[in-house]
């Protein structure tokens, strides 16, 4: 069915696609010519100045070497996290968590107190700002990309961060589902393929299968929790072992030496994907230490790590129905996808050369750029079919977990449970919604408990109430419910379990909407105050000038007491009055202007030096 | 029935996959919500409702048994009970001997009734074909009632073969 809508607004606004990762962040658009990357590439780290201002990217990474206690990165790994989800990630990274952060993880960074999405919307603002200066045009639309891997709780967190910064999520998209389009494997019109993508935080595998442009991910599999930063945080471990017992004092309490150690470690990493030895090295406090490090030694460390990644492989397949000897292509995205033995041991898994043409920093951005284009409509053809990574279910008796829509369903997906009462006249019932592929309530993540309200009292297990569960493209819950005997729709309270509630988002939206208000006043109070110093300085000078005394008294007099008054608004915080009292200032020294210019006309054409 | 409603299928029990997937792909091309990305809400809605319904549509009209559970269904069959608990008792012998064979992890015993199991499981599965062709041919109630009591049966040996495996993978 299609509609005609009458438009009245010229062409329609564009849509760019975004890569928010755990270590980097890129936005990209799709024009005719194909998806490419708007700007450069932005460091997922924020900070705030010494001002209270916020840096992203380059500054506050830079930020985070001087005063770590000010910056925040790989903030994607407590997206839509509980505190007590994140005790492992606590021994590992520098993170502040302040009080009630049970159901949102609440950052100190500096004097201010940060929630996960607040962080992902000051780098989306960051990408938004660029986009908008390449584009020439303000842009409000985004496709936002998410591990595949990930819950509902950690896809809403992502979404509110869109919100927060101003963007509309038309669609949040599984990175490895992006890398394939941006590869434009559809090109092969057939054919079945692996992404294999191991970024800073997270691994997902991804089995697809193209047909005629259309992009139907048979199966996923992954780890959120997997990735380069575990690489660093194995080769930091060692290094300040090495580093306590070679000075004779232990530095891994101290931020700032385990920030340069964590940059150097880093370098050193990236740098054996391409030579076979060098070292790591750390300069600090007059103290100097060293080690060599070979690429042999470094894969025989990350083994481990990398053996991880075969598990979910090997379980994606098999949901998939697929024979290794069926993948025809695979596919790397990620930057931890550079490491030699990475590719070494995807190419084993698989028996396949693995397809390296695009950047892999880039890949995932450059595709959501693509899924923005076809939400745009502006590419026909394509279209993405995507799975619910993992199964949803609901509390039942004994505190086990009925499963109601399975993993790697193809989404949207959907199930209608009917639901009674157990007590005379009861009035609520509350249902529990988990996601999780175990059997027991506890081994599975609450998503959140929604309560049906106001039901008609009636005996017990006479109501008859249709809930809907319905997982939508984004791979976020909607529940529905209706009294199956009068067709009316039930009320439903939701009460998430992680992250935060509309109400948050929206207050977070206001403020940030009333600080760039109020960031807007004090630019242009401290704008009005330059030119009034500017002003001042003028009149000063000229007050030295003998055209200053050829003034009549009453002149002379009307401008001191303007300057007077400029004095005395100077200091307001109402930018309007300083202005106003610039231009009577303005005003009053006209002649007295027009007196030093010709007296400088006349200086020039005598040669002299006029000051 | 609305599952094959969305797909533009008469209710069949023997479907030809490679059409239903075609169908699907091009029903998908129509309804997704990525075509409808920047309508109307209610338009949006509407594409989530109908996609949704499309995929569960597919979901369950691709496998045989899931299909056959819900025309039953919509036939007015209950089958949610008789789920595992009572011993089809054709089937009381080679469970105790299973039973036997578990409790001593007799492994040899252990495989040889795996493989009588999915002997079974065929055996059941050519019948299912059968009577799925004959409802197709006259949409009888005896027939799904005949269905149904085949559809409990595999059941029951799908969980026997479950258990084996589970032994057998240990």
């Amino acid at each position: 069915m299609s509609t005609f809508q009458i438009d009245f607004g010229g062409a329609p606004s564009k849509v760019v696609g975004i890569d928010l990762g755990t270590t980097n962040s890129l936005v990209a658009y799709m024009d005719l010519t194909g998806p490419r990357i708007l700007g450069s590439i932005v460091p997922s780290v924020v900070a705030v100045r010494a001002d209270g201002s916020f840096a992203v990217g380059e500054e506050a990474r830079t930020l985070l070497l001087t005063a770590p206690d000010r910056a925040v990165y790989s903030a994607k790994r407590l997206m839509g996290r509980g505190v007590d989800d994140i005790q492992e990630e606590l021994k590992l990274f520098p993170f502040h968590v302040s009080g009630g952060s049970e159901s949102v993880i609440r950052l100190q960074v500096a004097d201010k107190t940060m929630t996960p999405p607040e962080v992902g919307a000051q780098v989306l603002r960051k990408l938004k700002e660029q986009a908008e200066a390449e584009l020439g045009e303000p842009i409000s639309q985004a496709v936002v990309t998410v591990p595949a891997y990930f819950n509902d709780a950690q896809r809403q967190a992502t979404k509110d961060a869109g919100r927060i910064a101003g963007l509309e999520v038309l669609r949040l998209v599984n990175e490895p589902t992006a890398a394939a389009l941006a590869y434009g494997l559809d090109k092969r019109n057939e054919g079945t393929i692996a992404v294999y993508d191991l970024g800073g935080g997270t691994f997902d595998i991804s089995i697809l299968k193209l047909h005629d442009g259309i992009f139907e991910v048979l199966a996923t599999n992954g780890d959120t929790h997997l990735g380069g930063d575990d690489i660093d945080n194995l080769l930091i471990r060692i290094a300040l072992e090495d580093i306590a017992s070679e000075w004779g004092h232990d530095v891994s309490g101290d931020q700032e030496a385990v920030q340069l150690l964590r940059r150097n470690v880093i370098s050193a990493k990236e740098q054996l994907s391409f030579i076979p030895q060098t070292i790591i090295a750390l300069d600090y406090q007059g103290r100097h230490y060293q080690r060599e490090l070979t690429r042999e030694l470094l894969e025989k460390l990350i083994t481990p790590i990398v053996d991880r990644t075969l598990g979910p492989c090997r379980a994606c397949l098999k949901d998939a129905g697929l024979a290794v000897e069926q993948i025809d292509e695979v596919v790397l995205v990620g930057g931890s996808t550079r490491i030699p033995l990475v590719r070494q041991a995807v190419r084993n898994l698989f028996k396949a050369e693995p397809h390296t043409e695009l950047n892999p920093d880039e890949v995932v951005a450059l595709g959501a750029a693509v899924q923005a284009g076809v939400l745009a409509g502006d590419v026909a053809d394509t279209l993405l079919l995507d799975v619910t990574p993992l199964s949803l279910g609901i509390e039942t008796m004994g505190g086990v977990v009925a499963k109601l829509i399975h993993r790697n369903s193809t989404i949207p997906a959907s199930v209608t449970e009917q639901f009674t009462t157990s007590i005379d006249g009861q009035r609520n019932v509350l249902i529990h919604v988990l996601q999780g592929e175990r059997e027991l309530v506890k081994d599975c993540r609450s998503l959140a408990r929604f309560e049906l309200k106001d039901l008609p009292p009636l005996p017990a297990g006479l109501a008859r109430i249709e809930v809907k569960f319905m997982i939508d493209a984004n791979g976020i819950l909607q529940v529905t419910a209706r009294d199956a005997r009068s067709g009316q729709e039930t009320t439903v309270e939701v009460k998430p379990s992680y992250g935060l509630t509309d109400e948050q988002v929206e207050a977070m939206i206001m403020e940030s909407i009333t600080h760039a208000e109020e960031d807007f006043r004090e630019r242009q109070v401290r704008e009005a105050r330059v030119e009034a110093d500017n002003m001042l300085l003028a009149i000063e000078k000229a007050k030295q000038n003998d055209a200053w005394f050829a003034l009549p008294e009453a002149e002379r007099e009307e401008a001191t007491r303007a300057l007077n008054e400029l004095l005395m608004v100077y200091h307001s915080d109402d930018h309007h009055l300083i202005l106003a009292h610039i231009e009577k200032l303005n005003q009053a020294t006209m002649s007295l202007a027009e007196n030093m210019m010709n007296t400088a006309v006349q200086g020039a054409l005598r040669g002299t030096k006029i000051d | 029935m609305q599952y094959f409603e969305v797909l533009g299928l008469a209710p069949r029990l023997t479907l030809d996959l490679k059409d239903l997937e075609k169908r699907f792909y091009a029903k998908s091309r129509e309804l997704h919500p990525d075509r409808f990305a920047r309508a109307p809400q209610a338009e949006q809605q509407r594409a989530l409702e109908l996609s949704s319904l499309l995929n569960d549509a597919y979901r369950t009209l691709r496998e045989p048994v899931a299909r056959a559970e819900y025309v039953l269904k919509n036939s007015g069959f209950d089958i949610g009970e008789q789920r595992s608990k009572d011993v089809p008792a054709e089937l009381l012998e080679e469970v105790f001997e299973l039973n036997m064979a578990l409790e001593e992890a007799d492994r040899p015993q252990i495989e040889a009734a795996g493989v009588r199991f999915e002997k079974l499981r065929a055996e059941i599965d050519q019948e299912l074909a059968t009577r799925f062709g004959q409802w197709d041919h006259a949409a009888e109630s005896g027939t799904l009632a005949q269905i149904r009591g085949l559809l409990n049966r595999r059941r029951y040996i799908e969980n026997l073969l479950r258990d084996v495996n589970v032994h057998l993978s240990n």
